[in-house]
C-alpha cells in the first residue's frame, strides 16, 4: 500500500521506539520566541544545555511593540525581549533581533528565510506552527516542557496520528481567498473535527494556491483541532524556496530537490478520513461566535442555538451569542465593527497586504484600522510597492512586525465590548482583549469592513463584481 | 514530578464545549514566571464576568478533578493553562475530547487526562450537578473510575504516559537513554542532507 506524505516524513525521522508504540522523532528545526523563557528556565533548573544550537532559530514576536520600539518603555515587554536575546546568545542560537529586518512572526520568517523546507520536522512553542506544513514540512506546536525537551535532546516522543485528506476541487471565485477556504473547512468538520489527525490539503484548488495562501490554510489546521496540516511540495514550493537565505544551494539544492520530489503521498495511499470541498461554491466568510467553527458565508445569518440538539453545545452557543452581542437570524453582512486588524501569522504576508490594499485603494477607513506586516522584510517589500501609502492615505495605521492584536500580549488590544474585523485566527472570548468581540475574516473582507464600518461582502467593492451577492 | 496512582476527590462539572486555553488563562498572565502561582490566574476573566462560575461554588471547594465537555483545552499551546489548573489543585481531567497540545501538556505535568465517550461524560456531569461536591475515584493502575453513583467505568491510557505518571518520570531523562541512537541519526542525516546539519545563511546580513 502506498504511503502518505505524513507517513514518509514520520518514518525518516524515527530515532527509537518506546513503550506503547511511541516513537522518538528527530526534530530538524525549532523556532523560538519570547514565550520560550519558561522552557529556558526549566532547562537551566535541570542543569541541561542546548544540544544543537544551530538547529534552533529565535526572534521576538509575541511581546514586541508594533510602534515606537526604538526604546521600549514597558519594562515587562522589554524584559521578555531581552531575555530571549540573552538566552539565544548564551546558547549560540541564531537570533533575528528587533533591529534586524529579518525579525518578524516566527511563522512568517521560517518560510521567508528558507528555514522551513519540505520533508523536515519543525516545532515551536506556538500552536500555529502548523503554518509551515504549507511547504511540506511536518510542523506542529508544542508546550513549554516539550520545547525544553527539544532544546535538550533535539527529539520528541510522539504517537503517530491518524491522517485526514481534505480535497478541494474547483477554483476560487473572485473575492474568495485561502482564509475563506479554511474557515469553511473548520465550519464543516468542526473545531475538533481534526483532533488526533494530521491534515493533508490536496486537490486542484490547493495546487492553484500560492505558497502564502497554503500557509494561511495550514495555519488554521489547529483551529480544526489538528496539530499539523500539510500540502505536498510541488514546483510552486521549489520556486518559492529557491534562493532563500537558508535554503540549500548549488549541488545541495539538486540533492534536496531529488529528495523533496519523493515526498508527495503515493497515488494509492490511504487516509483514515477523507473530506471534500468545492472551492467554486465558496463565498467570503466571517465568524459570528467565539470558536473558529462559528463561521458562515457573508450572505448568511447568525444561527439559532435552539436548533442544536446537544445541551452542552446549545448552552455554549447561547453563551457565544451573548458574549458577541448578536441575535439568532441576524444577517452577517451589516454587523457594525469598531475597528479592523490586518496582520497575524495567518494573514500578514505580502499577498495578504496586496489583497487588502486593492480594496482600500481610493477609499477611507470608517473605523480605526491597523496593518501589521508579518516581518520586517514583508514591510520593506510592501513599502517598495507603495502599499504603505495606500493604507496611510486611507487613514490606516502602518505598524512594525509582530503578533500584535491577534493575541494582544504586546498591548495592542481591542477594548471591552468593541467589535473587531480581524484577519487573525482566533475569535475566542477575550483573545484580543478582555470583553473584545472578534470577527475573523480574510484581509480583503477586513479591508472592506474597515472602509465601510460594518461587515461587508467584499465582492460589492470589487469593480467587476459589484452586483454579486444579496440585494 | 509527583507520581500519580489513585485519587479520590471532589469533581467539578463544566458543561461548556470548546473551552480554549485563552479562557483557562488569559494571555497577559503568561509573562509571569511559574513561581507567581498560576492557580490564581485560572479562568480569571470568566470568573470576573460570572460571579456564580461553577468553580467558585462552595460545594466544589478543594476539587481535584474536572469533568469537561468536548475539545477542552483547545487553541493556544500555552502550558500555562495546565499550570493554572494544576496550581488550583486539579490532578485529573475527564472529557470526550481535548485539544491535542493541551492533552500532551497535561501528562508532562503529572496530570491525568482521560478521554471517555461523550454520553458517559455527560452522564458523569449530570451526576455531579445532581450532587454538588460528590467525589470521583480514579484508579490509574486498574484504569478505572468510580462515579458518584457507584458505577465503575474503564478508561484507556497510553502505556507510555501511564508509566511516566505512575513513576513520576522526567521524560528528558528517559530520552537521554537513547543518546547513541540520536547521535547515530544525526550522523546519518549529516551524510544524507548536509544542508540540514549545518544551516547557514547564503546572504550576509539581512
Amino acid at each position: 500500500m502506498g504511503r502518505t506524505l505524513y507517513g514518509k516524513i514520520w518514518s525518516t525521522h524515527a530515532v527509537a521506539s518506546g513503550p506503547g508504540g511511541r516513537t522518538l522523532l528527530y526534530i530538524d528545526r525549532q523556532l523560538l520566541h519570547e514565550g520560550t523563557f519558561h522552557a529556558f528556565a526549566a532547562l537551566r533548573a535541570s542543569g541541561r544545555g542546548v544540544r544543537r544550537p544551530e538547529a534552533n532559530f529565535a526572534t521576538p514576536d509575541h511581546y514586541v511593540p508594533t510602534a515606537r520600539r526604538i526604546r521600549i518603555e514597558n519594562a515587562e515587554l522589554r524584559d521578555k525581549i531581552d531575555t530571549l536575546a540573552d538566552n539565544a546568545a548564551a546558547a549560540g542560537i541564531t537570533h533575528f533581533a528587533l533591529d534586524d529586518a529579518r525579525q518578524g512572526i516566527v511563522h512568517v520568517i521560517g518560510p521567508e528565510q528558507g528555514i522551513t523546507q519540505p520533508g523536515i520536522t519543525l516545532v515551536c512553542g506556538d500552536s500555529h506552527t502548523s503554518t509551515h506544513g504549507a511547504l511540506g514540512a511536518l510542523a506542529f506546536g508544542i508546550g513549554a516542557s516539550e520545547v525544553a525537551h527539544v532544546l535538550a535532546t533535539q527529539s520528541l516522543w510522539q504517537a503517530k496520528s491518524r491522517t485526514m485528506r481534505v480535497t478541494v476541487d474547483g477554483s476560487f471565485p473572485p473575492g474568495v481567498h485561502a482564509k475563506d477556504l479554511i474557515l469553511a473547512v473548520i465550519a464543516k468538520i468542526g473545531a475538533f473535527g481534526g483532533s488526533g489527525h494530521t491534515l493533508e490539503y490536496a486537490g486542484p484548488a490547493i495546487r492553484a494556491l500560492s505558497i502564502e495562501g497554503r500557509m494561511t490554510v495550514c495555519n488554521m489546521s489547529i483551529e480544526a483541532g489538528a496539530r499539523a496540516g500539510l500540502v505536498a511540495p510541488d514546483e510552486s514550493t521549489f520556486q518559492y524556496l529557491h534562493g532563500r537565505p537558508y535554503a540549500p544551494r548549488g549541488a545541495d539544492w539538486e540533492r534536496a530537490l531529488a529528495r523533496w520530489r519523493t515526498l508527495p503521498s503515493d497515488p494509492d495511499a490511504r487516509f483514515d478520513r477523507e473530506v471534500a470541498l468545492d472551492a467554486g461554491a465558496l463565498e467570503p466568510m466571517a465568524t459570528w461566535g467565539t470558536s473558529p467553527e462559528h463561521a458562515a458565508g457573508v450572505t448568511g445569518a447568525v444561527p439559532d442555538p435552539a436548533g442544536e440538539p446537544d445541551a452542552a453545545r446549545r448552552g455554549s452557543l447561547e453563551k457565544a451569542l451573548a458574549y458577541m452581542g448578536l441575535v439568532p437570524g441576524q444577517p452577517i453582512e451589516g454587523i457594525p465593527v469598531d475597528r479592523a486588524f490586518i496582520g497575524s501569522c495567518t494573514n500578514s504576508r505580502l499577498e495578504d497586504l496586496r489583497a487588502a490594499a486593492a480594496v482600500v485603494r481610493g477609499r477611507k477607513a470608517a473605523v480605526p484600522a491597523m496593518v501589521v506586516p508579518g516581518s520586517g522584510l514583508v514591510k520593506r517589500t510592501a513599502e517598495a510597492e507603495g502599499l504603505d501609502r495606500v493604507f496611510r492615505e486611507a487613514g490606516f495605521e502602518w505598524r512594525d512586525a509582530g503578533c500584535s492584536m491577534c493575541v494582544g500580549m504586546n498591548g495592542d488590544l481591542v477594548a471591552a465590548g468593541q467589535r473587531c474585523a480581524s484577519t487573525s485566527n482566533r475569535n475566542f472570548e477575550g483573545r484580543q482583549g478582555k470583553g473584545a468581540r472578534t470577527h475573523l475574516m480574510s484581509p480583503a473582507m477586513a479591508a472592506a469592513a474597515a472602509v465601510t464600518g460594518r461587515i461587508t461582502d467584499v465582492r460589492r467593492l470589487l469593480p467587476r463584481h459589484a452586483s454579486v451577492g444579496r440585494g | 514530578m509527583e507520581p500519580f496512582a489513585t485519587l479520590t476527590a471532589v469533581a467539578v462539572p463544566l458543561d461548556v464545549v470548546n473551552v480554549d486555553t485563552d479562557r483557562i488563562i488569559p494571555a497577559r498572565f503568561l509573562r509571569q514566571p511559574r513561581s507567581a502561582g498560576y492557580g490564581n490566574f485560572l479562568f480569571h476573566d470568566l470568573r470576573e464576568a460570572e460571579p456564580d462560575f461553577v468553580l467558585d461554588r462552595p460545594a466544589y471547594r478543594g476539587a481535584k478533578i474536572l469533568v469537561a465537555a468536548d475539545n477542552f483545552g483547545c487553541g493556544s499551546s500555552r502550558e500555562g493553562a495546565v499550570w493554572a489548573l494544576a496550581g488550583a489543585g486539579f490532578r485529573a481531567w475527564i472529557a470526550p475530547s481535548f485539544g491535542d497540545i493541551f492533552f500532551e501538556n497535561s501528562f508532562k505535568n503529572g496530570v491525568l487526562a482521560i478521554v471517555l465517550p461523550g454520553e458517559r461524560v455527560a452522564a458523569a456531569r449530570a451526576q455531579l450537578h445532581a450532587n454538588p461536591g460528590a467525589e470521583i475515584t480514579i484508579d490509574l493502575p486498574a484504569q478505572t473510575l468510580r462515579l458518584p453513583d457507584g458505577g465503575i467505568v474503564s478508561f484507556a491510557v497510553d502505556p507510555f504516559r501511564k508509566e511516566c505518571l505512575l513513576a513520576g518520570i522526567d521524560e528528558i531523562d528517559l530520552t537521554l537513554r537513547h543518546e547513541r541512537e540520536i547521535a547515530a541519526y544525526e550522523a546519518r542525516s549529516r551524510a544524507e542532507a548536509p544542508w540540514l546539519a549545518a544551516p547557514s545563511s547564503g546572504v550576509a546580513g539581512a
